[in-house]
């Protein structure tokens, strides 16, 4: 065991583990966090996914050790109590099935759309290739990331986001 | 050791807003009720009020008593209580919208509880797609009841008759002097109802009032949003994977290295340095290493020296030489025939007979969250956090497995990763249960991707064999159908002699279970037909990981591949139009008592109109694939590898109906297929929540694109070789279609009617599916896969084979 320092969502953390812990567990059981999920341990499905500096990191097969920079889950996606885009048009389309993958999926679709703000659908596919989905919810994804990338957009050139439409719909508790 | 977490504040709140039983409780206990005990007691400071409220015993939950399923609180808001639980198919927020129509209450103003079963009805949880269609209607006619009770009251309160009352959002208003009122807080919040409710089953349980016709719902019908997903894409949600307690330790499994091993020792000195080791747990060819933290946990299981004998006989033949194992096995059991009309004279007599042989293999479920439950044994008692779809099976199963009164058990039902039948049989709830016994501590067991994708349970395989016969104006006059399905000892619900761990502990039923081959769900009138299933067993039985179970529509969707591929066979050889062959096949037959008949000609209808579907017959010719493709991609006559095609298949899952379109793109130089379009039409009768279903009838295609793309579980004729994504390969965003309709039909033949029932939609659109895209790449190729999945190499070898 011995002492790291993670900064995760703002804040630093000092835990003692034993270093090599993948990421995902001392994220988990350490830090209390419960966005990154157990799906494989082998760095294949993106359950586990989390943003470090930005880019999309699967903490199953990261050493704590490693894990240098700012580590985002998705309990730090949303910023000053509001919505990422990406996780309203997620509600404005209605995504998840089991919702269990969807840890991965936000996040990977934030490191694309942070890479390239208006990605083409083949762009899209590609970059979200590796993160699965066992529901098979790709397709509201993929339509999510469009409505998300939009609404970014149109919010930057001042014009109203089409997002706000479906927020009459229905009561979210 | 930090192994116990204290959950943010914002969680906590989150926690209670959508499992408000603290309230519930302290209600209950300030009425003098029976005490319900332990709200949620993951949340550390709830198990304190937990212990004051007093701990250890979980009754049922009295179905006859209105208060378990409805509590009205004082601030005019009201939790409903149901013994169902949801998979993310949005389960949950109809049950909501269909009980708020019938208690007269704001949407917005209710909360549910679904599957915990110390404080919701014992409904047995969800399967079969039976949730809106089944356990829809006690939920409805106890709201309906509620309401009433709760008229009466107002009537004495308000000193008027009821049919001078009227009520919205929960407030009751004398009709002819609006001032006059009163809530249903002022009259029964915080309070008990105490009525009594009838009925000889959960099923059948309703009180006196009548449920609301049709025109009279303003919830049902509308795409409310699902309440439960902005907690799941804000990372606040606590699944049952989430849940930490006080002392709690981490489990692994070890599995046999190869199927039908026997234990022959273990070296636990091989793990004895591992940190935070605390034991190894065995019995019979059951072995768990648990550690105090997690990491360790999985160290040990696979650090742990253990000697394994494997079996003296092969376990099953190796997954290629699956289908002749199949064909050539004595089956364990066969159905007798059903024949109609006289086959063999039809058969006789028909201008041409067209055979076809299909196979499906072993499919599994390998959830994207493996296997997984937490168990607490303080205080005398056995509390199972779980996303057990059937959580109440749980209880009676590990209550009958560790052998404690089932009163001492509780499941709390908590999200999860998708079931679609596989928490059915909660191997890890039994697991985590059985080591916290023994330890005294709570356990928390994990299983890893390797052994779910190996291990669990899987939709059996099928061989089929059909033959047609067509008269000389390309009529069907008789069709002969076989099936045998690898489904001997299907596992039960939850058994405590099923389980897998039961199994490898050697504990196990008198005899295994039967199993199943289906038959069809076509309404096609054909006079002449005689319909075959066997079952057939794998040489080992027992302690198998390719145990068989229940899988989205159990046979559903194999059959369906084989059944609707055959009769575009027999539309190809009868040089017609498979959307006009099968409108034909359904005009003849005769109707029934949920029109399945009027409303399977309505949903091909609908689908063939959507897809906008030109009438012609299969397969596409080559000339016009060429101009098309060639034409799209601007490039030569020669060189565009891409054929197009469509397919359609239809079938029914009990009241439901269901037409799927596929149109693929297959790649002859590569043999890739996409399916670039997708259509539905579907009829499930009266729809809760139209947006919901049609999220839930995508991915239910989708799921089934995945088997008909890429799904196969492998196997040597030692073990499992399916182990994780890479071995076992799913749908990717890379397979998803560019467009998916979703048309929802309603074919009754009086749509309009007030008792229009809702019928289920789980697994309907998954069914036809690989048939659809079956036909679809016979259309685009003139090539009949008849064994899925369609990777590229397989359909490579076809196109080759047949010189495309
Ligand atoms: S859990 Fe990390 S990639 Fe699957
Ligand atoms: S929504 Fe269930 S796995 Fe993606």
């Amino acid at each position: 065991m011995s002492i790291v320092t993670l900064n995760v969502n703002g804040t630093t953390h000092e835990v003692d583990v034993d270093p090599s812990t993948p990421l995902l567990y001392v994220l988990r059981n350490d830090l209390g966090l419960k966005g990154p999920r157990f799906g494989c341990g082998l760095g294949q499905c993106g359950t586990c996914t989390v943003l470090i500096d930005g880019v999309a990191m699967r903490s199953c097969v990261m050493r704590t050790s490693q894990a240098r920079g700012e580590i985002t889950t998705l309990e730090g996606l949303s910023k000053n109590g509001n919505l990422d885009p990406l996780q309203q048009a997620w509600i404005d389309e209605q995504v998840p099935q089991c919702g269990f993958c969807h840890n991965g999926q936000l996040l990977n679709a934030r490191a694309l759309l942070d890479r390239n703000p208006d990605p083409s659908d083949a762009e899209i596919r590609e970059a979200m290739d590796g993160t699965l989905c066992r529901c098979m919810t790709y397709y509201r994804i993929q339509a999510a990331i469009k409505r998300a990338a939009r609404s970014t957009m149109a919010a930057a050139q001042g014009s109203p986001t089409e997002s706000t439409e479906a927020q009459v719909k229905g009561a979210a508790e | 050791m930090s192994t116990t977490l204290k959950l943010p504040k914002a969680m906590e709140d989150a926690l209670h807003r959508i499992n408000p039983s603290a309230s519930r409780r302290d209600f209950l206990r300030a009425s003098g009720a029976l005490v319900v005990s332990a709200g949620f007691s993951a949340i550390p400071g709830a198990r304190a009020i937990a212990a004051v409220a007093g701990t250890g015993l979980y009754p049922d939950p009295d179905f006859l008593q209105l208060d378990t399923w409805i509590v009205i609180h004082p601030d005019n808001t009201a939790t409903f209580f149901v013994g169902k639980t949801d998979g993310g198919q949005g389960t949950g927020t109809a049950f909501r919208q269909m009980m708020s129509d019938e208690l007269d209450i704001a949407y917005d103003k209710t909360s549910l509880i679904m599957g915990r079963t110390d404080i919701t009805p014992d409904q047995g949880g969800s399967g079969g797609s039976d949730a809106i269609e089944r356990d829809g209607l006690p939920m409805r006619r106890v709201a309906a009841e509620a309401r009433r009770v709760l008229l009466e009251m107002a009537a004495e309160q308000l000193g008027a008759p009821v049919a001078q009352l009227k009520v919205k959002n929960a407030t009751v208003t004398v009709s002819s002097d609006p001032a006059r009122s009163v809530t249903y807080a002022e009259l029964v919040g915080g309070k008990r109802f105490d009525v009594k409710l009838a009925g000889g089953n959960v099923d059948a349980t309703g009180g006196m009032a009548d449920i609301k016709p049709v025109d009279d719902l303003q919830y049902v019908g509308q795409s409310l949003q699902r309440y439960d997903i902005p907690a799941k894409v804000d990372g606040s949600l606590t699944w049952a994977v989430d849940v930490k307690l006080p002392g709690m330790v981490h489990a692994r499994n070890v599995r046999p290295p190869v199927a039908g091993a026997a234990l022959r020792g273990i070296d636990e000195s091989s793990v004895a340095d591992i940190p935070g080791f605390i034991r190894v747990v065995s019995r019979g060819n059951y072995v768990a290493v648990i550690c105090e933290r997690e990491e360790q946990a999985i160290r040990a299981a696979q650090q742990l020296k253990a000697e394994w004998a494997p079996p003296a006989d092969a376990p099953f033949p190796a997954s290629e030489e699956l289908f002749d194992y199949i064909r050539g096995a004595t089956p364990t059991s066969s159905s007798d025939p059903e024949i109609e009309g006289d086959p063999d004279a039809a058969f006789a007599g028909a201008d041409r007979v067209i055979e076809a042989e299909y196979d499906v293999p072993f499919q599994g479920h390998t959830a994207i969250g493996p296997a997984h439950a937490l168990a607490d044994p303080s205080d005398g008692q056995m509390t199972i956090y779980s996303n057990d779809m059937k959580s109440y099976g749980l209880r009676n199963g590990v209550a009958e497995f560790l052998g404690i009164p089932r009163e001492q058990v509780r499941v709390i039902y908590m999200d999860g990763p998708q079931v679609y039948g596989r928490t059915a049989a909660d191997d890890a709830g039994f697991e985590a249960a059985f080591l916290a016994h023994e330890l005294g501590r709570p356990v928390r067991i994990q299983w890893t991707r390797d052994e779910e994708t190996a291990w669990d349970t899987k939709g059996p395989a099928y061989s089929f064999s059909l033959r047609g016969g067509l008269d000389a104006r390309g009529r069907v006059v008789a069709l002969e159908y076989d099936a045998r399905a690898v489904d001997y000892n299907h596992v039960g619900y939850n058994e405590a002699d099923t389980v897998l761990i039961a199994q490898l502990m050697g504990r196990r039923p008198a005899e295994p279970a039967r199993g199943n081959a289906a038959t069809p769900a076509v309404m096609y009138a054909i006079p002449n037909r005689r319909t075959n299933s066997q079952v057939v067993a794998l040489p080992m039985v027992w302690e198998t990981p390719l145990r068989t179970g229940n899988l989205r529509d159990p046979n559903g969707p194999q059959v369906t591949f084989a059944y609707e591929s055959f009769i575009d066979e027999l539309a190809t050889a009868a040089r017609a139009d498979p959307v006009q062959f099968r409108l034909d096949l359904l005009a003849g037959s005769n109707e029934d008592d949920v029109f399945r008949r009027a409303r399977s000609i309505a949903v091909v209808r609908a689908a063939a109109k959507a897809y906008n579907w030109d009438e012609r017959p299969s397969p596409r010719s080559r000339d016009a694939n060429r101009r098309q493709t060639s034409g799209q991609s601007g490039a030569g006559p020669e060189e565009s590898p891409i054929l197009t095609g469509r397919g359609i298949s239809y079938t029914f899952r009990s009241r439901t109906i269901a037409a799927a379109i596929a149109e693929v793109e297959v790649n002859r130089q590569t043999g890739h297929v996409w399916v670039k379009r997708l259509v539905c039409a579907h009829d499930c009768g009266l729809v809760i929540n139209p947006e919901g279903l049609q999220r839930t009838i995508e991915c239910g295609m989708l799921h089934a694109l995945s088997r008909a793309l890429w799904e196969e579980v492998q196997f040597d004729r030692e073990k499992v070789t399916s182990v994780d994504w890479l071995s076992h390969p799913s749908l990717r965003h890379s397979d998803t279609p560019e467009t998916i309709d979703v048309v929802l039909v309603n074919g009754d033949p009086d749509p309009d009617r007030s008792d229009l029932a809702p019928y289920g939609a789980g697994e309907a659109s998954h069914k036809p599916l690989i048939a659809a895209v079956a036909n679809a790449i016979h259309d685009a190729t003139g090539v009949r896969l008849r064994r899925p999945p369609f990777r590229k190499e397989r359909v490579l070898a076809a196109l080759r084979a047949a010189e495309v």
